[in-house]
């Protein structure tokens, strides 16, 4: 299989996710679908490493999975402290950021 | 041989990105999501990057999957059907947004002419993507990443903590304030002597 069909899968991907954090408006579907978008970036970079036969877009790879586990933490925390507070989890609803 | 294990893990991984976009409950939105990463590890496995299909496999369809899991049920996640008129039309401005954006992708991947992308890839040595391989990489060139990485989870710990802990008190829970997220126990950070000076400040009817 040539490389261009990995980065076609890739594209595709990265496509579904950002319709999905356009139209979804529960936060957690939402952070699924930036899941999907690092994902997508992901394959393109191991897609490119192989392509080159060099191993640092793997590199790249595994930093890009550890942001991806950090982000996942720090929104999930936020989603669990707005359901403490009885705030709709609802991004349509939680328009205002007050200090 | 290939070919076929990448169209059927091509279609699992796009069957389930379009499942967790698509489905109305957040729970099978999960599951959904982890079809898509075990069949994005059958891709990682065939373009050789063995340690980060197996990276991708226990961190995120195990680790993280299971703390999605938790949360999900803790919050409900239940989407409510009802949805307001005006958003019938964003939602297709959504669409053909994203539509763009692949037609963009694909005509500057695939029509870039890059002659490496039509090839089956260089060749490699058998130790490709191994652990080994992965670890000196990551010992040596990429040291001051591999360092801020595990810096940067740190902090991402102690900010989950944080944010997510359970505290008392608030008045009126309508109101989010980063002031209250900061703000830890009274009784946990001030020691006596500082109240009494802060006692002293505002007087004794100051709380």
């Amino acid at each position: 299989m040539s490389v261009s069909w990995y980065l076609a899968v890739s594209a595709c991907v990265f496509c579904i996710g950002t319709a999905g954090v356009l139209t979804r408006r529960n936060p957690l579907v939402i952070l699924l679908c930036l899941e999907l978008m690092l994902n997508a970036a992901n394959l393109a970079l191991v897609a490119f490493a192989r392509a080159h036969g060099n191993q640092e877009g793997q590199v790249f790879a595994l930093i890009v999975l550890v942001v991806a586990a950090c982000e996942v933490a720090v929104g999930l925390g936020l989603i669990v402290a707005l359901y403490r507070r009885r705030l709709p989890v609802d991004v349509d609803e939680l328009r205002e950021l007050r200090g | 041989m290939a070919a076929v294990i990448f169209f059927i893990a091509s279609i699992v991984v796009l069957a389930g990105a379009i499942g967790t976009v698509v489905l109305r409950n957040a729970f099978y939105s999960v599951l959904a999501l982890v079809c898509h990463l075990l069949g994005l590890a059958a891709l990682f496995l065939l373009l050789r990057a063995e340690f980060v299909a197996a990276a991708q496999v226990i961190v995120y369809a195990g680790a993280v999957m299971v703390l999605y899991v938790f949360v999900v049920a803790y919050v409900g996640g239940g989407e409510q059907p009802l949805r307001r008129p005006s958003g019938r039309g964003l939602r297709g401005i959504s669409l053909v947004f994203a539509g763009a954006l692949l037609a963009e992708l694909l005509i500057a991947t695939l029509g870039s002419g890059l002659s490496v992308l039509d090839a089956k890839g260089a060749g490699f040595f058998p130790a490709f993507g191994s652990p080994a391989e992965m670890g000196r990489l990551f010992l040596t060139k990429f040291l001051l990443a591999f360092e801020l990485a595990s810096m940067l989870l740190l902090l991402a710990a102690v900010g989950a903590v944080v944010l997510a802990r359970r505290r008392s008190g608030l008045d009126d829970p309508r109101e989010v304030s980063v002031a209250d997220l900061l703000r830890s126990d009274a009784s946990g950070t001030i020691s006596d002597a500082e109240r009494g000076s802060l006692q002293e400040a505002v007087g004794p009817a100051g709380r």
